[in-house]
């Protein structure tokens, strides 16, 4: 953020500007350049989640598109959907029913301000960091929620409620298992939590306190949860709810949704990558050649994980979803957080 | 980092950070609605009235869908408030542990206050799972003193067959 209101100084001239207008100026680039970001992620991933799905059940995924490795195929997609006809139900709720992806379009964008991609390179270097994100991007609950009920479909009813019910009840052991990685650090902001894990692959959280170890699993499951993929799809059910929360949508409308889950599956793949595998860091101290860079092959490499996981597990029920999060993953947070206290306690800060 | 600010650079501060955020969701805004408006220059518009009905895989739809739905969400919702407002609480405190755990005396106090606020809260969980709201299908009677568990017939005469040889 400071080097970019530093060049826009530049190119104005350092006394034209007031420091509101270079701010707001800077601001507006950021977002700007975080939704095209976020954009071109959701057509790399949509690709790629083809390739995978592809290659796990022996087969080529789309070949075709554009020559090499039907690379082509999510522009093609994107296009396609453009022409597509709007379509709203007599019978649904209008104005709830175009305002939902859009809500849900915000909430994904909303939380990437927050995520510190190299150490100059924060959109917005908030103090409570970490809890913004999780704040924000339980918009899209709401969203979901209101897609659902006002489609006036009784599958998108269940989809949304469903999803709700879900997304809500995940969204406590993702949030308690970063609560060790808090107290280490001592504070929300996201640069502090990837500066305090500087030097090497063994000063990552994953590696610096078994209870941390565990939390890192109980939010990877809880992410995919979060993000309602496979095996959690419960809100989109293709063999029982149709689509789920999004039955009634089509072209742009539907994008925004399809888009939104794309940018929540990186989203939660950058922060596994910023709270517990060291951010920019490297893996060898001494080596931070490329930060972002780093960074990014990280969060790519946990989507990777999540396809992977997708792909290969089957669908759980809703009675399994809920006794996994109640009965397995909240009371195991919450051991993790007091056994955390207890090795700071017992070791020190290390 | 605000203290090595370069020369020409601004200040930017908490407010500034939160300013980008207020930012964000104007440029959020701004995008999904060219999107839309793209979208409705290229796509076709030619309603009619089937093409608007409710989709339920081919039958006619029957009333609304906006009705009363199972209990069991309402219930989650209400354990996801209870155990959210104890996320909130955590995170302030995951925040200072750090700094006041050097402190004698002080830094042990404050670890086994958050074990008594946990403790209290698994109660809470404990006893919501004792009674069965934890489940999805709750069961409201045990059934299992009322009628002795039924045994497959075909699997009783094969039984009976195979004593009588």
């Amino acid at each position: 953020m400071n080097i970019l209101t530093e060049m826009i100084r530049g190119w104005f001239g350092p006394d034209k500007m007031s420091d509101q207008m270079v701010l707001i100026l800077s601001a507006v680039t950021l977002a700007t350049l975080m939704f095209v970001v976020m954009a071109l992620c959701a057509l790399v991933f949509t690709w790629m989640e083809r390739k995978v799905a592809g290659f796990i059940q022996s087969r080529y995924g789309p070949m075709r598109t554009g020559r090499w490795h039907g690379w082509a195929q999510a522009v093609a997609d994107m296009l396609k959907i453009l022409g597509k006809e709007d379509i709203i139900p007599a019978e649904a709720n209008r104005f709830f029913f175009s305002f939902a992806p859009i809500l849900v379009l915000l909430g994904s964008l909303l939380a990437w301000a927050a995520i510190p991609w190299s150490p100059n390179f924060v959109s917005a270097d908030l103090d409570l960091g970490l809890f913004y994100i999780f704040a924000v991007s339980s918009l899209a609950i709401i969203g979901i929620l209101m897609a659902g009920w006002a489609s006036n479909n009784k599958w998108a009813l269940y989809g949304a409620a469903r999803g709700a019910a879900q997304m809500v009840s995940y969204e406590i052991p993702l949030a308690l298992a970063c609560i060790p990685v808090v107290m280490y650090t001592g504070s929300l902001n996201t640069s502090d939590i990837v500066i305090a894990q500087q030097g090497g692959v063994l000063n990552w959280f994953l590696f610096r306190n078994p209870f941390i170890f565990v939390a890192f699993f109980m939010y990877f499951i809880a992410s995919i949860a979060e993000t309602n993929r496979g095996p959690f799809d419960m809100p989109e059910t293709e063999s029982e709810l149709v689509a789920g929360y999004h039955t009634e949508y089509t072209g742009m409308r539907f994008a925004f949704f399809f888009l939104s889950e794309y940018a929540n599956l990186f989203l939660v793949s950058l922060i596994a990558s910023m709270v517990f595998l060291g951010g920019w860091w490297s893996p060898i101290p001494g080596t931070d050649f490329a930060p972002a860079l780093t960074f990014i092959i990280k969060g790519v490499l946990m989507v990777l994980l999540n396809m992977w996981v997708r792909w290969t597990l089957p669908r759980v029920r809703v009675d399994q979803l809920m006794y996994l999060c109640w009965k397995v993953m909240i009371p195991v947070s919450l051991t993790c957080v007091v056994g955390a206290g207890l090795w700071m306690m017992w070791r020190g800060q290390a | 980092m605000d203290t090595m600010l370069p020369m020409g650079s601004v200040d930017v501060g908490m407010n500034g950070h939160f300013a980008t955020v207020l930012i964000f969701v104007l440029i959020g805004f701004f995008f999904a609605a060219v999107a839309l408006i793209v979208a409705k220059l290229l796509r076709p518009h030619d309603p009619n009235p089937t093409k608007l009905t409710t989709y339920e895989c081919g039958e006619e739809t029957r009333g609304s869908s906006w009705i009363r739905f199972n209990v069991r969400f309402y219930l989650v919702a209400l354990f996801f408030i209870v155990f959210d407002v104890e996320v909130i609480f955590l995170y302030p405190w995951a925040v200072v542990f750090k700094h006041l755990l050097p402190l004698p005396e002080l830094g042990v106090l404050v670890f086994w206050e958050m074990v008594i606020f946990l403790v209290i809260l698994s109660l809470g969980l404990a006893y919501i799972w004792v009674k069965g709201d934890l489940d999805w299908v709750k069961k409201l009677v045990d059934r299992a003193e009322d009628e002795p568990p039924r045994r497959n017939p075909l699997l009783k005469s094969v039984t009976n067959e195979e004593g009588s040889q």
